[in-house]
């Protein structure tokens, strides 16, 4: 194979010290197969952390290459040149650039999409050119042979001076060989594929000199990016600025000169690389298929229905595990108390596993829920969907890549504000990580879905169209006008950096890979139990103890004052029992919390017990349904039944069901429009890099809220 | 300096393109835009073609270099093409 013969010219240099695991970065366009490669090298043996500095998603995997040889492998955002448009993208030159870091890569390997050679060379003339050592991975030959584009590997080889591996992104097909070239020791290019105008040396030199530069193109990048450089300190980048204007240094038009130098370059070396053996008559099928999908009544008709869809499925699909899910946390809760007793055992039953079990339960929805989410974003389709929103969102003073936070939002906005990075403009983006919340995430699930169940009869329409899953759609509906009128208002209230601008590559369709779809349901579901697992249950025990004491002997005093009234009533032996612990849970330390707070949260039409429920859902909103389970599981020692059945089971002073349509809607609507959950303040902190963003938004949506339910109620009652 | 205006609105842009027309990109007038435009590969003396537009008319996409690229009419508007 030329690849070894090449590699065996090289002088052995080693790129890392033994002890370390080598590092190897996978760079590329995005929709260039970056993320399939991923996986395909490392399988689950995958993690996801943070860039130091940043919150952008880091992925790392190990490697296998040989019995004892393992790489790191970093997976950057994807990115179509080294100068970046957005924060995502930027990610990327402060990982290359810093040279005294040591997240430095040792190897990168630039993904290329066969059927678009030219604009993926881009990126790649440029890593070459820093001089890191790099091999190309050309992916999907398959669909450039399709249209008829055949290229020659070897010939594109000796054009790059680096190895050239075609890959197969899905099926795997070059991964041995890929590993090989990673297990040798490569050196960079000797080709060079832009020449520094003689001019600019009045920059370069300087800059190399004061930061210890060895390459010329490193020091022009330093130039053209002195303020996106967050490793620089404040005195080097003045001195760059000053530098800069001394020489006249026109950026933007150097910019633009170096991309048609670089451009001119690639179509010469791929003059004999490429051919194109018949013309492209035919219309490629994704544009013929755009036709339909992007058309002015079925493009928005289809859409519509696949959000339809993926609500009817989330809620009736999903209601089978859910069950199963329920009935064995109860029954597993009824066997723990038939067979043994004490203070300990009730903590475990009534606390941590009724806590616990209000997370697992939700499972099934969240996996359907970020199954659909993933196929519709490795389709392509979701390109679609921001294009065809585009305009109808720059009315509300968003952008059509807002679609995505905004769809995302649904399953959670802590990756869904995060992914609001690929926007580019400053306002689009606040804008958008400002209502992104408001978007009904999948913690609410739980939350509707139980009241739903209690108040919505489960009838059906016209045979398939479920009542409670049209309601459970109108909720959502809700959060979304919800999100757009507040965008509306803000798009007024803040004024514009810079111009907003929507040039995107429009992915061609293609099947969703099963094995990426499957990872992101495992990797988001696992995430959404430990996270928000570890809340829950910590609550739930905090809640146990403080529902189960009270302050001096407040218990016993409750406990006389039950037997007394159940005598003058005369009441049955069970019913003193469920007097005696209702009357003790009012006098605990929760129910005092609760008792000091009903006042506010009346006009709602909630009582004290809900107080409660609303007080530790601040932390997170999933663990309204753990904190119901757990104050109405306490003293209910004989039947231990479904969260359901629990609330149905609740009467108001007059012995009707305590949770009317009205409550019950009003509660809901709550839900929606509160700002609950830590986890979305803390990112939004990170993402905005203030405290005002995530103050205004717990100001503003838990007003918002509170006014709303009360309006609920109002209309209901 | 009348001659010069003149030119100007007379000068044809993506924008003017009918769908499945196509044109040679001569020029693009905004500086800021055309670095990212360039990196796209919309480069002068490349061929262009509008494929389709949003249901609202505004974005489009034109194929350039066999690939798919959306942008705004605004945008496109910037895109100059050869008489």
């Amino acid at each position: 194979m030329a690849v070894t013969t090449q590699a065996k010219e090289r002088q052995a240099n080693p790129v890392a010290p033994k002890v370390q695991m080598a590092k190897v970065a996978l760079i590329g366009n995005p929709n260039s197969g970056k993320t399939s490669l991923f996986n395909q090298l490392t399988g689950l043996n995958q993690k996801v952390g943070n860039f130091p500095g940043v919150t952008v998603d880091k992925k790392t995997g190990v490697c296998q290459l040989a019995a004892r040889q393992k790489v790191q492998i970093i997976d950057l955002p994807g990115t179509y040149s080294l100068y970046p448009k957005s924060l995502d993208e930027r990610v990327v030159i402060n990982l290359l650039y810093d040279v005294s870091s040591t997240h430095q890569p040792d190897l990168v390997i630039v993904t290329a999409d066969a059927s678009n050679l030219k604009r993926n060379l881009l990126l790649f003339t440029q890593l070459a050119d820093l001089q890191i050592p790099a091999v190309l991975a050309l992916n999907m030959v398959d669909v450039a042979e399709a249209e008829g584009v055949k290229i020659d590997v070897q010939a594109l080889q000796e054009q790059l001076g680096v190895p050239v591996i075609p890959v197969n992104a899905r099926t795997g097909t070059g991964m041995a060989a890929l590993k090989i070239i990673m297990s040798q020791q490569l050196q960079p290019t000797q080709e060079n594929f832009y020449t520094i105008p003689d001019a600019l040396h009045a920059v370069v030199g300087p800059i190399k000199e004061r930061f210890g530069l060895r390459n010329d193109y490193l020091a022009l990048h330093y130039a053209h990016q002195a303020r996106g450089l967050k490793f620089l300190k404040e005195a080097d980048i003045t001195w760059l600025e000053q530098l800069l204007e001394q020489e006249a240094f026109h950026s933007n038009t150097l910019q633009a000169n170096e991309t048609i130098a670089r451009y001119t370059r690639i179509n010469e070396l791929l003059l004999d690389v490429v051919r194109v053996e018949k013309a492209d008559k035919d219309e490629k099928f994704s544009n013929r298929l755009d036709q339909i999908l992007t058309h002015k009544v079925f493009g928005y008709l289809i859409f519509f229905t696949i959000l339809f869809l993926v609500f009817q499925a989330v809620f009736s699909w999903a209601s089978y595990p859910m069950d199963l899910i329920d009935e064995g946390i109860a029954g597993l809760n009824s066997l723990i108390q038939e067979n043994f007793s004490g203070p300990l055992v009730n903590l475990l039953t009534e606390g941590v596993i009724a806590g616990l079990g209000g997370v697992l339960i939700f499972i099934p929805q969240i996996a359907l829920l970020f199954a659909f989410i993933a196929v519709l974003e490795e389709t392509g389709y979701m390109a679609r969907v921001t294009f065809m929103m585009d305009r109808i969102m720059r009315k509300f003073g968003l952008n059509g890549k807002s679609v995505v936070p905004l769809i995302s939002g649904v399953a959670c906005a802590v990756p869904a504000i995060m992914s609001a990075r690929t926007i580019e403009n400053w306002k689009d983006r606040m804008i958008t990580i400002f209502v992104t919340p408001l978007m009904s995430c999948s913690a609410r699930i739980p939350v509707y879905t139980v009241l739903i169940a209690l108040v919505v009869p489960d009838t059906y329409y016209l045979g398939f169209l479920n009542l409670q899953g049209i309601v459970l759609m109108g909720l959502y509906l809700l959060g979304f006008l919800a999100a757009i009128f507040s965008a509306l208002l803000l798009k007024v209230l803040l004024k514009a950096r810079e111009r907003s601008y929507f040039i995107m590559e429009f992915p061609v369709y293609k099947m969703p890979r099963w094995k990426n779809v499957g990872l992101t349901i495992f990797e988001k579901s696992k995430t959404f139990v430990l996270e928000a697992g570890k809340v829950i249950v910590a609550v739930s025990i905090v809640l146990w103890v403080l529902a189960s004491y009270g302050p001096g002997n407040s218990f016993e005093t409750a406990e006389e004052r039950a037997l007394e009234q159940a005598e003058a009533a005369n009441l049955s032996e069970q019913e003193t029992e469920n007097l005696v612990s209702s009357l003790q849970l009012e006098s605990s330390y929760a129910g005092i919390v609760g008792r000091s707070i009903e006042p506010a949260i009346r006009p709602l039409g909630y009582d004290w017990k809900i107080g409660i429920a609303l007080l530790t859902s601040f932390a997170a909103r999933e663990v309204f349904v753990g904190t119901m389970s757990t104050i109405y599981s306490i003293g209910e020692e004989e039947n231990v039944s479904t969260i359901k059945n629990k609330l149905m089971s609740e009467k108001d002073e007059n012995g009707d069901p305590f949770f009317t349509p009205a409550r019950a809607f009003s509660l809901m609507v709550f839900y929606l429009f509160a700002m609950q959950c830590i986890s979305t303040l803390a990112i939004v902190r990170r993402e905005t890099k203030s405290w005002t963003w995530p103050m205004a938004q717990l100001v503003y949506m838990s007003g918002l809220a509170y006014v709303m339910a009360f309006i609920t109620y109002q209309i209901f009652s | 300096m009348a001659q010069q205006s003149n030119k100007k609105q007379a000068q044809r842009t993506v924008r003017d393109l009918k769908i499945g027309e196509s044109g040679e990109i001569s020029g693009l007038n905004d500086p800021e835009m055309a670095l990212k435009l360039l990196e796209m590969g919309c480069l002068p003396g490349t061929s262009v073609k509008l494929n389709s537009k949003a249901p609202l008319g505004d974005p489009i996409t034109i194929i350039v270099n066999d690939y798919t690229l959306s942008l705004r009419l605004d945008e496109a508007e910037t895109i100059l093409l050869k008489d």
